[in-house]
């Protein structure tokens, strides 16, 4: 019997751009892994993208995200197109194990492509994670491919952000307008939805999103050609998705016109190569620990001879020379 | 070969009508402080849908839990259906399997059975084995 574990990246990366899912699949454990064979991959796959649309959808646990992802990747496929989804789960700070449970709310799904992501305790992990899995789905043709994290942590945020759309679930009772105004998540979005738009608040904590919309546009901090439309939904009776997915049609048609889609992904790219090199560092600077040189930069500090920013002026000069 | 070293990947299912779901969220939690990665697919799957999980997901294992009396049926339908799929992984059963059933479902492909009462260090230690053996 023949199995895809076994072969080499450059065999997986042939079957994989034939659509071939076990391939896909082992290419993105491998990605994720984030080993030698991640860079190959990256280099062999960054030459083939096609352009795949990336949505993030963030909100807090509980909000419904899954389902609303699930819903809409199913009125994707049935309307023609080819979706991915990254459904992204924390990990256990205490034992690295994970409960991935996204699925479940997406047990209707046909034909798309749905891969669980853990979000692993180690620094930067899924900030290298995401971008590669995204290079995977768009060079085998996967469009859109929809990026689900529950909203807390910079890079969870960081990843979420660097979408083409981003889509922001919040639900009745939320908070009130103050909440609204705090900085976060609410100001990369590029559309809201509000969920669960059957129970009680939910057209407050809509008028609050216009309030500080109102509020953004005032200070200028919105840019004047688009305002971020609110969107009611409620999964239980099925109801407001796709209007959720004709608004990200026209984010995306109004990225395009503006020039808007080019700035965003060379953003993108940008982050990686941000999130690549901190990792190089860090890792150069974990392995600078077990050196001489740094035990006595650490002694000298600890004993007052220079201070902490002096050592890490000389700890960097370590590190780049 | 697949890196022993690397945390473990498992799908989780009930397959076909069977509502007992206690035990499976059990083992989730006991596999998941034990350090593995555990996709949880829930209730009323089919072989198809597992099958289409255990490929996206690039699991290394799968776990079906069955209380219904329909494992001489439907475990060797999974073990059939991930043969079909060309996919060499191997499928652990957990739940109630008669002592009588056991040769039966070993014969049929089943990588490993775990009856009632067994514990989480034997539940952990199972599917390493069995992982780490394919």
């Amino acid at each position: 019997m023949t199995s895809v574990r076994n072969l080499p990246v450059d065999a997986l990366v042939e079957l994989a751009l034939t659509d071939d899912r076990r391939a896909v699949g082992r290419l993105l454990t491998l990605v994720e892994r984030n080993g030698p064979e991640a860079t190959e991959c990256a280099m062999m796959l960054h030459a083939h993208g096609t352009g795949s649309h990336v949505i993030g959808i963030t909100g807090a646990p509980g909000a419904g995200k899954s389902t609303l992802v699930g819903e809409m990747v199913q009125q994707m496929v049935d309307g023609g197109s080819h979706p991915a989804v990254l459904a992204v789960d924390p990990s256990s700070p205490l034992t690295g194990g994970a409960i991935l449970g996204d699925r479940v709310r997406m047990a209707g799904v046909t034909e798309a492509f749905i891969r669980s992501v853990a979000t692993r305790g180690h620094a930067g992990g899924l900030a290298l994670a995401i971008p590669g899995a995204v290079r995977v789905f768009d060079a085998v043709g996967y469009n859109p491919v929809v990026i689900e994290t529950v909203g807390v942590g910079q890079v969870e945020v960081d990843v979420t952000a660097a979408a083409d759309t981003t889509v922001v679930v919040v639900t009745p009772g939320m908070g009130d307008a103050v909440q609204a105004n705090k900085a976060g998540l609410l100001e990369v979005a590029d559309i809201f939805v509000v969920n669960k738009a059957d129970r009680p608040g939910a057209s407050d904590a809509r008028r609050d999103l216009e309030l500080m919309l109102d509020l953004s546009h005032m200070t200028g901090q919105e840019d004047a050609s688009y305002r971020p439309p609110i969107l009611m939904t409620n999964s239980l009776e099925g109801e407001g998705h796709s209007a959720v997915i004709d608004a990200i049609e026209t984010h995306r048609r109004h990225l395009v016109d503006t020039g808007q889609l080019a700035k965003r992904r060379r953003r993108r790219i940008e982050f990686e190569i941000e999130s690549r090199l901190s990792t190089v560092f860090e890792q150069r600077m974990i392995e600078l620990k077990t050196d001489q040189r740094w035990v006595d930069i650490v002694d000298t500090t600890t004993a007052g001879t220079i201070a902490p920013p002096a050592a890490s002026q000389q700890v960097a000069n370590l590190l780049l020379h | 070969m697949t890196d022993k070293t690397e945390q473990i990947r498992i799908v989780l299912a009930k397959l076909g009508l069977d509502g007992h779901d206690r035990g499976i969220k059990v083992v989730a939690r006991m596999l998941r402080d034990a350090g593995m990665e555990v996709i949880y697919l829930g209730l009323r799957q089919t072989t198809d849908s597992i099958v289409a999980a255990v490929e996206q997901e690039d699991a290394d294992v799968v776990g079906l839990s069955m209380h219904n009396a329909g494992h001489l049926t439907l475990a060797p339908a999974m073990v059939e259906a991930l043969r079909q799929g060309d996919i060499d992984v191997p499928l652990i059963v957990g739940g109630i399997v008669p002592d009588a059933d056991v040769e039966a479902l070993e014969q049929a492909g089943v990588a490993a059975i775990l009856g009632p009462g067994a514990s989480a260090e034997e539940v952990v230690a199972t599917v390493r084995s069995v992982v780490s053996e394919a």
